[in-house]
């Protein structure tokens, strides 16, 4: 049974304001089973508030074959980090 | 004994009854279940009526001096003690049947606790508000896979519309009232299950047609668990439950 169900990835985000995180997969036949699955499976310890499912097929993946060339140049270029800005307070979740 | 005891007391435990029973039940499919996502989804759920059991005895042993604590009313009660419905201690069977039971309690307690948490006692109201909060989940979760059972394929059809027909004669018992329901619109509580009887079999009939399944012409009801007189499948249920308390008196663990 489960091997005929499609893969879904979770995304959960856990208080308001931050973003969605990737939680896991898990099976279902369709959305609205994969969202009651999420909750069931993923949001047991108030993990969050706020659940996407995605088909994992839809999801494109880089290849971690040109793992080389697609990270490794973002190593030396220290300058690309806001760590030389004064944050305000106002600005909260940086 | 139960029947020398207050109806706020045997109301509370009535409740908790149903929860209780229900749980070990369902607790039976844990490590058991179809998928993964559903032995989880339907742990939760026992996990969450066990939690109710818990809360309504331990209101109801505030009201009494011969028991102390939840543990001893789950645990030290036989057969003719126990108050909970019929409907909640058959047996599991297929998958089908344990969704088709579920959704039939699910339904009415969700309707009934909706009413009950407008009580003028503060303490079964704040109790009822959990429980309706949960099982408006459980009566999703139950409802949303009868009808994808009873809708998916004709062998589903059948299971269900089987399961129907053996829980249905059982299933009447959640809207009568018992003696301590009825004592206590005497005590602030303005509900009793006959109250809710239409909406629920209305409820029921157009959701289940609406899943291609058919009301069974089985007229003849089985009750008696309100009063202690149970099918045979109550005392399997404690033997397992109760054996270490039975075993050994107040182990902790």
């Amino acid at each position: 049974m489960n091997s005929n169900w499609p893969l879904w990835e979770v995304f959960i985000r856990s208080k308001n304001g931050l973003q969605h995180k990737h939680v896991g997969s898990l099976h279902a036949p369709d959305a609205k089973m994969a969202l009651e699955n999420a909750r069931d499976v993923y949001t047991r310890r108030l993990e969050g508030n706020s659940i996407w499912v995605v088909p994992s097929n839809y999801i494109t993946a880089s290849d971690p074959q040109q793992n080389e060339e697609y990270f490794e140049p973002a190593e030396s270029k220290i300058y690309r980090h806001p760590t030389f800005y004064e944050l305000p307070d106002e600005v909260k979740h940086m | 004994m139960l029947k020398d005891q207050s109806p706020y007391f045997r109301f509370l435990v009535q409740l908790g009854d149903d929860a209780l029973i229900l749980s070990q039940r369902t607790s039976e499919w844990c490590g058991h279940g179809p998928v993964l996502e559903q032995d989880i989804a339907l742990t939760n759920i026992t996990l969450d009526i066990l939690g109710q059991a818990r809360l309504w005895y331990q209101l109801a042993v505030d009201q009494t001096q011969d028991f102390k604590d939840e543990d001893q009313l789950a645990y030290t009660r036989d057969s003719r003690e126990m108050t909970n419905i019929l409907l909640v201690e058959q047996p599991n069977g297929h998958w089908g049947m344990t969704v088709m039971r579920q959704y039939l309690y699910d339904t009415f307690k969700k309707m009934y606790y909706a009413r009950l948490e407008e009580s003028g006692q503060a303490s079964i109201s704040e109790i009822a508000h959990k429980c309706r909060v949960e099982t408006t989940y459980h009566h999703q979760w139950s409802s949303e896979w009868v009808r994808r059972l009873a809708l998916g394929t004709d062998e589903g059809n059948d299971k269900m519309q089987h399961a129907l027909n053996t829980l249905w004669r059982y299933h009447q018992e959640i809207t009568q009232d018992s003696e301590a329901d009825i004592a206590m619109l005497n005590e602030g509580i303005t509900v009793t299950p006959s109250m809710i009887r239409e909406d629920y079999q209305q409820e029921i009939k157009t959701y289940l047609e609406s899943c291609g399944l058919s009301i069974p012409d089985i007229r003849n009801e089985i009750t008696g668990g309100r009063k202690g007189i149970h099918t045979e499948h109550l005392g399997y249920i404690l033997a397992e439950m109760q054996y270490m308390q039975r075993a050994y008196p107040n182990l902790e663990w």
